[in-house]
Parts: C-alpha cells; structure tokens; sequence
C-alpha cells in the first residue's frame, strides 16, 4: 500500500544521508522525495511517499521518529489532505501534431514553456490521476523525455503541521 | 579569556565530570593531546588498537553505568572504531566517541588520513556530529553526552577537525540541554499499565522476560520485587543476565536458542508475557510465528521502534523500565486483596519446577576436561562476586548458562552484533572502573587473538585483568553447526594457536596453564590472587558442544539437548 508521510527536520546539513540512509538500511522503500525549507529557516518540510503495509509502515514512522533531528512525523493515511505534483514532458510536435497538444495541455491547464523545431516542452501540475491521464493522451504523440518532482503534500482546512515544545505523553494503539 | 579548541574540549570533559578516556594518538589528535598534558582529572588509558578503545569504554561504561569515552585520530583511526561502535550501538551502551578530523578546509578533498567517518558509522551511532566552528563545540560535547546517556541510551560519534581544536574561542558549559526534535517518554501510560495489571491479576500461566533494559535502567531490584509480589518466573536475554540473581528461585535462566528448557518451554505454554526492555531478538525467539503460541505480550520499553517489530505486541508501553516497574508495584500493593483473590498461579509453578527438575542445564562427564566445568568453578570460587567479560561464541554461551550472575552490571557481553575480541579490552575498560575487583574474560583461543595486542595496556597500567581461554583449538560455534548441520565438515574452523602462555610472558604478564580437572582450582586461586594480568590457558575437551540448541529457523520448543 503506498501512503504519504510529511516531515519537519532540522535544517542542517546531513539530515538528508540520515533520512535516505535509515530507508535503505532497513530495506524500506522511497517512491519519491521531496524536501525544501518551510516557513521557519531553521525548519525543512519533506515530503515522502512510501509503500509498505500496516507493520511496516509502523516501523518507517517509528525509526524516522526515532532520528534525533527529525521534529515531527504525520503519516496522512487518515488525514484528508491535498497532494500535487509538477512534471515537465518534451514531446515530439511535428507539424501535424502541434494543434492536437495545444490543445490538450489547454485542457488540463499546462503550459508550453519551451519550443524547438522538433519538440514542445510543457509544464503541468496536479494530482497523480491527472498526471497520468496527461501522459497517456502524450503517449500516441511520443515522450522524449520526463521530469517529476514527486508529489507534496498539505492537510486540508485549519490543520498544520507543528512543532510541540511540550514533551507528550504518548499512548502507543497498535492495530 | 580566549581558549584553544583543544583547551575548551578539556574543559568540556571536565564540566561533564568525566574521569576516564581510553585513546590512541594521531596526526589529528595532536592540540588535543597536547591539551591533556598533566591533566591529572581525567585518566587517559593509552590502548594499542582503536577498536579495543571504543571496547574499553564500553566495558567501563556497562560496568559502571557511566558514559564510556574513547578519543582517536582521524582517518584509520577513526575507521577502526566502526566494530567497536556497531558493538555499542546494538547493546544500547552510552557512549561518546570523539574522531579527530583533518582541516576543515581539507574534508572532502581526500587528505591523507581523512574518511568521511559520520557518512561511515551513520547507521551504527545514535547521533553524530562534525564540529565545524569552535564556538559550538561545548554546547556540541554537551548534547553528545545527553544523547548518549537519555532515552535508549546508544554511542554518539563528534568529529573534530583539527583547525577547529586550534581556534580560539570562549568557553562557556551550557548547563542543561533542550533539544526539540529529541525528548525520550520516561513515564509509561498510567491506562495502559492499568490494562496490563488487569491481565497479569487473571493470567494463569504468566512469564517476565526481561532484557538489557532492566540493566540499563537499574531497575534489577524491583524487577526482583515485581517478580516475587507475583510469583512470576522470569527468564533472561543474555542481556538481562544478572537483572534477577540467577540463584534466585523464580529464575528460569536464558531463553532462547541456547536457553534452559524450561524457560523455552514456559515461554511456549504461557498465556501471558510481560516483556521489559528486551527487543524479541531472532536468537531469542526461534521461529517467530510458532514463539508464544497461546500467549498474549505486554511489552515494555523506552524505545517504540523494538515494539511490534519482530512480534506483534497486545499491550505496548512506552516508558523507562524502572519506572513503569514502580508504578506497577503501586498497583499490586494498593490493590492487595484482588490479587489474593483472584491471581493463582501454583498449577504453572509446580509445572515449571518439574521442567527445572527434570531437565537441568547439565553436560556429560569424562576424564577430558570440560569447559563448563572451568565455569562452574570460576563461579564457585569466586561466590559470584566478579565482573564476567565474554568474547562470541561457545565461550558466551557456556558463561551465559553456568555462570550464574548475580548482580547486574558484572555480565559484560556482545549480545547483539557478536563481537569477538569484545572481551578483553571489554575487560580492560572494567577494571579501570573498578580497580579493586575481580574482573574476568572468558575467551576461546580463537576470539583472544582478535584484540590480543591489549596484553601490552593492561600490563602498562597494571591491571590485573584474568583471562581464561577455553582452548579446545577450534572455532568452536561454528564447528559445531558444522558437526550439526554440515557432516563435520571442519573447513577454516581448526586454528593453530601461539603458546599462550609464553605470549603473556612475553608481554610481561602472567601465563598459566591447566590440562587436567585436578589442577583447576589449584591454578584459578593462583591467578585470582596474583594481583597481575594473567592468561590462563585452559585446554578443554575440543569437539565439546553447547546444549540446548534450538536449530536456526526451528520453534523453541524443537531443542537438542544433551
């Protein structure tokens, strides 16, 4: 099952090696990363995608929980959240096909930020349905090349992602 | 005042109140070392391998409860210490291991001598950090410590470039430390230690199996006290050895695949085991889907990650051993006369006792000498009152099963990564805890030459560590899964080994030796009481096997014995 998780990590140096590190010394998958300074300078949001089932997944959030520089962990299985995701397609435009991917990148509201002779190069954003509805409209037409950023993730409405200063009695609820 | 990096580390150790280092000198040490001169406070033991640094400091720091320290140079320096902190880190041992670094202008470039030593040990250490400016590196030693010694406590690597160590500097000690992605639960979930009790108070068949969480936390004496309020059995990892004394009654001794046979069959017919700072290690559990097939788990522990890892849990707490064992003391006592009531468990006690009657630990007699024998008489004539160090392998197993400890701390071990040559400096770093008390290495005569080179420390500072090699000239474990599962196919297992005892000689030790039954006694009092490192070369029985044994793979309940 793939599920994605939401980090806030001290902004320093190293704290990457030690995130990638722990996923590949403990067998655990990383289907796609992403990682940028939030709000607060001293402060890196990431977000993760993963797969695992229940036991697994448990023992991801456990070991990340676990590194010393990681501030908090939320896994959004059971959160209502909203994800996207840019990627950059070139595809072949020949004359005949130019309309065709006007107009279909008009309709899942991209942009055409390069032009060649020979290819087009487009920008688009969205969930992974959309996303991959574009692609294979594409298809047919002939992918030269993609670029993804994998996708980030924000919980809807009022909720945030925070830091609790308070040490926290936890109770651990196990299946 | 402006000080030197290398002065403010001193400082730093010294506001820490550390009293002891085991190092190695380098290129990259040299401010340090330089700044240690005549600094009469902290005690610097000089090894000759930087792995058996990090193993002294280890053994110092299981021994004693108190963070274990080790400084050493960069590059080899550093990379030899990987063993001994994996060692650390898998036994959950505090530990502060300073590398020194090359010029920070230099880190990448591949100096001579430099390795990227955090990238190296990132998966073995608890924390990590490369100083990279003078004016963190106290407040840097500070956290490392508080790292080390909080939560599950585990080694913390500070790397220090030896331009910072040069840099001048303002040193101030932070008092206290407030790290906000780092705050370890101490107090276990009062609703959940409820649930827990409730299941204990109709338990019929309950088992405590505890690990080096109960040694950890000091909480031996109220394990002991939860134990005998309920009249619950308790086995041990090897970890946890000495965390119940192990002439105790209730005491089942080692589970696991060289545990006793009623431990492994009481934790196969329970109905309900508590689990406190112990991680169901594979060696421990056998087969995981066949171990504690009618039982439910309460498991204690402060660190979530070894909960439901490896066995699904019924009730997880999270907290400190000794205190979640307090407060369930609290609820036995103030709810004395349900457990009159209703908690009964004389059925299982007089089933395990039978268990115990029937099938003791026990190993055949005959005119060669064998090695359990040499264990029983080094527990007889010591009354237990030593500290035991063990290399890996047979030697462990039958000090695990005929030494019987009786006080935590006095079991110093490499229960997790198995390490051989763990022992002696292991030993080393004991006796320099405890100057005046008996410490002992039990070795085989292939694990002693892992780390052999320490004959020349403990002799430098005199200290009066026993090592007693159980010299049957093989590589004992493995040749006995060769004998068990490979047609005695003794292939790399037969080592020739040096005369030992002319090598403790010639290092300016004591070397002794005993080949018969009768001369046991003899020779262990004379080395007991010679006051001087001593080798003591044991020729035992070479084809000896160690009983039980539960096969890899196979449940506990499927064990060979004798």
């Amino acid at each position: 099952m793939r599920h994605t998780i939401s980090l806030l990590v001290e902004n320093e140096f190293g704290v990457l090696s030690r995130i990638a590190g722990l996923f590949s010394g403990r067998g655990f998958n990383i289907e796609s990363l992403c990682v940028a300074e939030s709000l607060d300078p001293t402060i890196s949001t990431m977000t993760i995608v993963t797969t695992g089932n229940d036991a697994i997944l448990e023992q991801i959030l456990k070991q990340l929980n676990k590194l010393i520089n990681i501030i908090k962990v939320v896994d959004f299985k059971d959160i209502d959240y909203v994800s996207r995701e840019m990627i950059l397609v070139k595809v072949n435009a020949e004359e005949k096909t130019r309309a065709e991917i006007l107009r279909i990148v008009e309709i899942f509201r991209g942009k055409i930020i390069d032009v060649s002779s020979r290819t087009y190069t487009i920008m688009i954003t969205g969930d992974e349905g959309k996303l991959k509805a574009f692609l294979s409209l594409m298809k047919p037409i002939g992918i030269k090349e993609l670029v993804r950023t994998g996708p980030i993730a924000m919980a809807r409405g009022e909720r945030m992602l925070k830091i609790k200063e308070q040490t926290e009695i936890k109770e651990e609820v196990n299946g | 005042m402006k000080r030197t990096g290398a002065q403010i580390f001193v400082e730093s150790l010294k506001a820490e109140g550390i009293d002891t280092i085991f190092c190695y000198p380098g290129g990259a040490t040299l401010n340090i070392t330089d700044a240690l001169t005549d600094i009469s406070q902290i005690r610097q033991v000089v090894v000759r391998h930087e792995q058996a640094a990090v193993h002294a400091a280890d053994g110092y720091a299981r021994a004693s409860g108190k963070v274990g320290v080790a400084l050493v140079t960069s590059g080899p320096g550093a990379t030899n210490t990987v063993t001994g902190i994996a060692t650390a880190c898998m036994d959950s041992i505090p530990m502060v291991i300073f590398s020194c670094q090359v010029n920070t202008m230099l880190i990448g470039n591949d100096a001579f001598q430099e390795a990227d030593i955090i990238g190296i040990t990132r998966p073995c250490t608890k924390h990590s950090y490369l100083v990279r400016d003078v004016k963190d590196l106290s407040k840097i030693i500070k956290e490392a410590f508080h790292i080390a010694e909080s939560g599950r406590p585990g080694p913390v690597l500070v790397d220090i470039p030896k331009d910072v160590s040069s840099a001048l500097g303002e040193f101030k000690y932070p008092e206290r430390v407030h790290i906000r992605s780092y705050q370890p639960t101490y107090i276990g979930h009062p609703g959940q230690i409820k649930k827990a009790m409730r299941l204990m108070l109709h338990a019929k068949r309950p088992v405590l199996y505890t690990g080096g969480g109960v040694i950890s936390s000091n909480a031996s004496v109220e394990l002991t006290k939860f134990a005998e309020a309920l009249s619950i059995p308790v086995t041990n990892t090897l970890m946890g050895l000495g965390g119940i004394p192990g002439d105790h009654p209730l005491f089942l001794g080692m589970l696991g695949m060289h545990g006793t046979y009623a431990a492994n069959m009481a934790i196969t017919e329970s109905d309900l085991i508590i689990a406190m700072g112990a991680r169901f290690d594979d060696r421990a559990t056998g087969k995981t889907d066949e171990f504690a097939p009618h039982a439910k788990i309460i498991h204690i522990d402060i660190d979530p990650t070894s909960i439901s890892k490896n066995i699904k849990v019924d009730i997880p707490i999270v907290g400190d051993t000794r205190n979640v064992l307090m407060h369930m003391l609290k609820i036995v006592e103030e709810e004395k006369d349900a457990y009159k009531q209703h908690h009964n468990i004389a059925e299982w006690t007089g089933k395990i006792n039978q268990w115990k009657k029937d099938y003791p630990l026990t190993y055949q007699k005959s005119d060669i000498l064998k090695p359990q024998y040499v264990i029983e008489r080094i527990f007889e004539l010591t009354k237990g009152k030593a500290i035991i160090t063990t290399e890996v392998g047979q030697n462990q197993m039958w000090t695990a099963q005929f030494f019987k400890f009786l006080k935590p701390r006095t079991c110093l071990t490499s229960g997790g990564l198995g390490t051989m040559g763990y022992g002696f400096p292991a030993a080393i770093g004991a006796q320099v805890a405890f100057p005046k008390s008996l410490v002992i290495d039990i070795a085989g005569d292939g694990s002693i030459q892992m780390n052999i080179q320490e004959l020349a420390t403990a002799v430098q500072y005199n200290l009066p560590v026993k090592v007693v090699i159980l010299n049957n000239g093989f590589l004992g474990m493995v040749r006995q899964w060769q004998e068990l599962f490979y047609e005695k196919r003794y292939t790399w297992t037969h080592l020739h080994s040096p005369d030992f005892v002319k090598v403790a000689e010639a290092y300016g030790a004591v070397g002794l030796r005993i080949e018969t039954e009768k001369d046991v006694d003899k020779i262990l009092k004379q080395a007991f009481k010679n006051n001087r490192p001593t080798f003591i070369d044991v020729h035992v029985n070479p084809e000896e096997c160690v009983y039980p044994m539960v096969p890899a793979g196979a449940s506990l309940k499927e064990m060979l014995l004798v």
